[in-house]
């Protein structure tokens, strides 16, 4: 065995950092799928009517759908009777302050990097934190409310907030706009929703921390923001699980609504556990993400960095309604071991001028399999629209698979469209370079690997894009065959 | 500091050292010339450490350790330097940054604590100084876009960085014009103390103008056929290397 083969060995045998478990009390719902189910979750967070005839109506589309067969992976069938569909950590109430979080929870988040004590955190970040199917957590709540930016969990929201919930829930990502988004819409538990009001520049990054702890449990979470006229938000999401070794299902809906003049920008640092090096276990990411630019010059920006799961199927993608809006996608997707991902955005071009961006950058390294999945699509309307994308992809080692998958439609001849594609390897040459220079392998490999994605990395807010890059290097390290 | 006893060395099946004896101490000069194919490039690369070559006998020896033994980053880091013939390109990474992991990598190896941005960034202004580079082409992607004068430069920026005890040039000259030439020559020269030592492997003499030798050797079929002083490299610029050719096959 070269050199090489060793330090990929020693290395993607390395342990998923987070894959440790919280031992806490949960209240679960027994296993399976039924109205019966639905039910239970909709008394359980208290709901309105309204919103219970909601889910069982998205309850009664999904059975009538079938899973997509068309991403590039491939998974034994998924028994949705099995999953379990609600369960909360034990804690009397969500706590009304900070203070009165269940230590367990306080320290399962300080393990994960994550204070949920104001006073310690010295960056501006406020934090919502999600586990399994509740929020226990949101921090600056009182101060973001002195600018009018309503910032907290889902279920708070529908109890607080009914009227934006209303409005806005399902208006971007319809009950059966897919499979998954329509079982999310059935079964959802909690998540995070956002209000900037008109002309409001949110001055902190706005934060949600997803992590599964239960077993056998599906997260079904909703994030929905809602950018009024002028406004500004910096969003970021997080997410870890335990190993196990069961498959996990993360089905969750993301919609953004953006207003005149309105941007957002919604960074994702996605790290669920990606199964063993052997390819058991890990969670399943079958995700909707998508932001409806509705106002006139609103712009939305998509940055992911994918490292985890065991399968990844996400198209954060953007509908460009209002004229001379704008939407990007800057994503970094890494697959190592046994991974599959099957990644990308669509950009729907609707309005005149209209603008759009799409950087990927995939790297496949052990046997896995990394497909970026692409539409660009500009519509009769869209008089004046450009599109740029660039696709590019990154191979270590010789067992692995990228592929990748544009698709272009153009129904207006005024559109300007650049497609740009490259597939290159870890050269050898390169690696010796920086050995001769004293620089070990790994240090290279990371060098390597985070200057080919740094400039999807350098679009993310400074402490995530410290905290990324470290993440490429460790999942990556040595992966040179 | 540098002892090769009898160094034997093969890419796949063939066999391209054949016994190499060479010996140089702190403060010399020596030219490795010959014809193409000789193997001069082997036995930079076999030092450095690279694994495409594998060493089937003999010994090296530098400052008291076995440089065989050691992995290629340790080799770096003990003090050996390759400037690269054709220096490789790292898209998205800087020259500074590149540099930056390097010397500090190399500080902890031997103890040091890593240099802060502020002394990192004098340290590094002086040698831009030094070597006459631009310095606008430090923050660029390294070697990127960069052309074949711009390249070799950027090697020998980098060799004024890591400070080494032996550089090994290899083919340094090929692809400069003369002005380039002679900036590079420059550098090499103003960075020679009698601490330090350096191999140039080329196969013209014109580098030899600028960088004078102390010897001149001449590797034919991976093996050290003839060595002399700086004349010799004169001598094989008049007469093209057939006259080795030939004395080698008549002996």
């Amino acid at each position: 065995m070269s050199k090489d083969n060793q330090v990929l060995e020693e290395l993607t045998s390395k342990e998923y950092e987070h894959g440790w478990t919280t031992n806490i009390e949960a209240d679960s719902a027994p296993k399976g799928l039924n109205e019966g189910i639905i039910r239970f979750i909709s008394a359980k967070k208290n709901e309105p009517q309204w919103l219970l005839d909601w889910r069982l109506d998205a309850y009664k589309k999904w059975t009538t759908m079938k899973e997509p067969k068309w991403p590039n992976v491939t998974y034994p069938e998924i028994n949705y009777q099995d999953v379990i569909y609600y369960s909360a950590p034990k804690q009397a109430a969500k706590a009304k302050s900070l203070d009165e979080i269940d230590p367990e929870l306080r320290k399962t988040f300080e393990k994960l990097g994550i204070s949920l004590t104001e006073q310690q955190r010295l960056t501006g970040v406020a934090v919502d934190a999600v586990i399994d199917s509740v929020s226990v957590a949101t921090t600056f709540k009182e101060k973001l409310g002195e600018l009018g930016i309503i910032f907290c969990s889902f279920s708070e929201a529908v109890q607080e907030h009914p009227e934006l919930i209303k409005k806005y829930m399902g208006s971007v990502v319809p009950v059966n706009d897919n499979y998954f988004a329509a079982l999310n819409s059935a079964v959802f538990t909690d998540g995070s929703f956002c209000y900037i009001p008109k002309g409001v520049r949110c001055p902190m990054e706005l934060s949600t921390y997803f992590r599964i702890n239960a077993a056998n449990t599906g997260q079904f979470e909703r994030t929905l923001i809602v950018a009024d006229e002028g406004s500004y938000v910096s969003y970021l999401e997080g997410c870890t699980a335990p190993m196990r070794d069961e498959n996990q299902l993360h089905a969750a809906v993301v919609e953004i609504y953006a207003m005149k003049d309105a941007q957002v920008k919604y960074s994702t640092v996605q790290n669920w556990y990606p199964g063993d090096k052997n390819g058991k276990g890990g969670i399943y990411n079958f995700v909707t993400k998508r932001g409806l630019c509705a106002g006139d010059s609103s712009k939305i920006s998509w940055t992911q960095v994918e490292t985890g799961s065991a399968i990844t199927w996400k198209y954060p993608s953007c509908i460009l309604k209002g004229d001379n809006s704008m939407g990007e996608f800057y994503s970094v997707a890494v697959t190592n071991n046994y991974q599959q991902a099957d990644t990308g955005t669509k950009m729907i071009h609707i309005g005149k001028n209209t603008k759009s961006r799409i950087v990927s950058k995939g790297i496949s390294a052990g046997h896995s399999q990394n497909s970026y999945r692409g539409q660009v699509h500009i519509m009769k309307r869209a008089e004046g629209a450009r599109n740029f994308s660039q696709c590019d992809s990154l191979l270590m080692g010789d067992q692995c698979g990228a592929h990748t998958f544009p698709y272009i439609d153009v129904e207006n001849n005024t559109a300007k469209i650049e497609h740009e594609a490259t597939t290159s390897k870890i050269g050898e040459d390169q690696i010796f370079y920086c050995l001769q220079r004293g620089i070990d392998e790994e240090s290279a490999v990371a060098l390597i690997v985070n200057g080919y994605a740094k400039e999807v990395l350098s679009q993310l807010p400074m402490e995530f894009a410290v905290e990324a890059q470290k993440l490429l290097a460790l999942t990556l390290e040595g992966s040179v065959g | 500091m540098l002892s090769i006893k009898n160094l034997h060395a093969k890419i796949g099946d063939k066999e391209i050292l054949k016994g190499i004896n060479l010996t140089v101490k702190a403060g010399e000069v020596h030219a490795i010339m010959g014809p193409n194919g000789s193997g001069k490039s082997t036995l930079a690369s076999v030092l450095a450490g690279r694994e495409e070559y594998e060493v089937t006998g003999g010994e090296v020896d530098f400052d008291g350790k076995n440089l065989l033994e050691l992995d290629p980053e340790n080799r770096a880091r003990e003090g050996v330097f390759l400037a690269f013939q054709y220096p490789v390109e790292i898209p998205g990474v800087s020259t500074i940054n590149f540099m930056k992991t390097a010397v500090n990598q190399i500080r902890e190896y031997r103890g040091q604590q890593p240099l802060d941005a502020v002394s990192f960034l004098s340290v590094m202004k002086e040698k831009v100084k030094l070597v006459e580079i631009d310095q606008s082409l430090l923050n660029r992607s390294l070697n990127e876009g960069f052309s074949g004068g711009e390249k070799k430069r950027n090697e020998i920026f980098q060799m004024a960085m890591l400070e080494p005890k032996l550089a090994i040039l290899d083919e340094t000259d090929s692809g400069l014009d003369i002005d380039a030439l002679r900036i590079v020559a420059n550098g090499v020269n103003k960075l020679r103390t009698k601490n330090n030592a350096t191999i140039v492997v080329t196969h013209y003499q014109r580098l030899l103008d600028y960088i004078v030798p102390d010897f001149v050797h001449v590797l034919y079929k991976g093996k050290i056929v003839k060595s002399g002083g700086k004349e010799l490299a004169l001598e094989l610029e008049a007469k093209g290397y057939d006259w080795i050719k030939d004395e080698m096959e008549v002996a």
